[in-house]
């Protein structure tokens, strides 16, 4: 008989699991994210090697050494203690961050436009203090361009009513506002000194957000050649809000991870952050397969960085305030070895 | 959170030539392997000294890249920060947006010195 071991579940919580049942959620994960995606499922080798990785009771799961990658730490810092310099300092020194990010609490380029010359400031304090690359980052944040919080009639009301055509009428109109205050903040942090700019969680309001993302990524790269670019994911499919919307010809609403990396190479990004969501009530075993049978297919026309999102509730790392680390650094090493991915 | 992935797939940052690559990756859109063989060849070291702390403490201290101060070992005296960046840019020979701000502001790049608007 199977001496089970513990593992987790994507809430964190613990769970004991034989090495036979782990490799039947690998191989379940892999096949619900190849059917998903239209993606090709994991190979009998890499089963195997997830398997190694999740069958062990040991504390900690790391990469061998020269396969190290770059981490971009989305949002350093925590905001619990002293200045957000004091913080990107702290990442920086203390917790080996290779890349860093100065953001606002109201991680929203609408909010930040409001305050952008305070945010400025900090940026070219953050500038003067650090060596690491540092970029800013917010999200596109579309939703907030509707009433009652935008000036923009909510589609989200209108479609239930049926009327479909208004509804995708708000979202262009909300599309204009939206990328002329991403351009407006690039154009600040550039000025202050930033390295880049990060788009994070774009298409969270659905393919308007992702187009108002590349429109504005288009302009800020066409006037900033030298700026850095990260675009970040919301989720794993693009969800069809207005339906039609295209992007130099590609529609938008239903893409995965493959099809967003080629649109945001084609719009001038420099880096791009695939997500995809945790299942909270399966084995991370079960998420890491089906989270690297949907990442994969990047890899193979991947012309920039492709660093999966590993923060909480995405890549496979339990949706949890305090992911452990024995989970946290399973999906770490697990998604370098399998994707070959250029960091995280 | 952060730590557990520095720890178990990270290269290092500064403690390493983590930010390095990283920033040939940010700004240049290089992909890892493409980054860490550019960073390896400007630094004049092997591909695999990049994430090791040991080799990387004195490359960068040769080079003026900048290290980490800490209880036992700070260094006053040598580029930091803002300097290091201006060396950061030379040895990688990329463009440092901060660093060309820094020079328009102090005035490093005019017949006088002075600030700028």
């Amino acid at each position: 008989m199977e001496r089970p071991v513990r593992t987790r579940l994507g809430d964190g919580s613990l769970v004991e699991m034989t090495a036979g049942e782990i490799r039947e959620d690998l191989l379940a994960g892999t096949e619900i994210g190849a059917r998903r995606a239209k993606a090709p499922p994991l190979t009998g080798a890499e089963i195997d090697h997830l398997l190694d990785i999740f069958s062990t009771e040991s504390k900690f799961s790391a990469v061998d050494m020269g396969d190290e990658v770059c981490l971009s730490f989305d949002g350093s810092g925590n905001l619990d203690s002293g200045t957000r310099v004091d913080e990107l300092y702290s990442y920086q020194s203390h917790r080996g961050a290779d890349m860093l990010e100065l953001f606002s609490i109201d991680y929203s380029y609408k909010a930040i436009k409001t305050i952008l010359s305070y945010e400025t400031q900090a940026m070219k304090n953050a500038q003067l203090n650090l060596i690491a690359p540092t970029q800013y980052g917010a999200m596109p944040d579309l939703g907030r361009y509707s009433m009652p919080d935008g000036p923009i009639p909510n589609w989200s009301e209108l479609m239930p009513l049926g009327r479909i055509q208004e509804a995708r009428d708000a979202q262009v109109a909300a599309i204009e506002h939206a990328v002329r205050d991403m351009v407006f903040v690039a154009e600040g942090m550039w000025e202050a000194g930033a390295d880049g700019m990060d788009f994070d969680t774009a298409g969270a309001a659905g393919d308007g957000d992702l187009l108002a993302t590349l429109t504005a990524i288009e302009t800020i790269k066409g006037r900033y050649p030298d700026i850095g670019i990260e675009l970040g994911m919301a989720g794993e499919c693009v969800l069809g809000m207005h339906g039609e919307l295209t992007y130099r010809g590609t529609r938008l609403a239903g893409m995965w991870p493959k099809a967003q990396l080629e649109v945001a190479q084609q719009a001038g990004a420099t880096m791009f952050g695939p997500a995809v969501n945790v299942n909270t009530t399966k084995s991370i075993a079960w998420n890491v397969a089906r989270a690297c049978t949907i990442i994969k297919p990047c890899m193979d026309i991947a012309e920039i960085p492709v660093h999966p999102n590993v923060g909480m509730g995405v890549g496979g790392v339990p949706m949890s305030p305090y992911p452990p680390a024995d989970a946290v650094s399973r999906v770490s090493r697990a998604l370098v070895d399998i994707l070959k991915c250029d960091g995280l | 959170m952060a730590c557990t992935h520095a720890l178990a797939s990270g290269m290092g940052g500064m403690r390493t030539a983590g930010d390095l690559v990283g920033r040939m990756q940010m700004t240049r859109g290089m992909r890892l392997n493409e980054a860490k063989a550019y960073v390896a060849e400007r630094l004049g070291c092997a591909v695999a000294d990049l994430a090791d702390p040991i080799t990387m403490h004195d490359v960068r201290r040769d080079l003026g890249l900048g290290r980490i101060p800490v209880q036992e070992l700070t260094y006053p005296t040598h580029a930091g920060a803002m300097e290091a960046k201006f060396h950061i840019a030379e040895v990688l020979d990329v463009p440092i947006n901060s660093v060309a701000r820094f020079q328009e502001c102090a005035g490093l790049d005019r017949s006088r010195p002075g600030g700028t608007v």
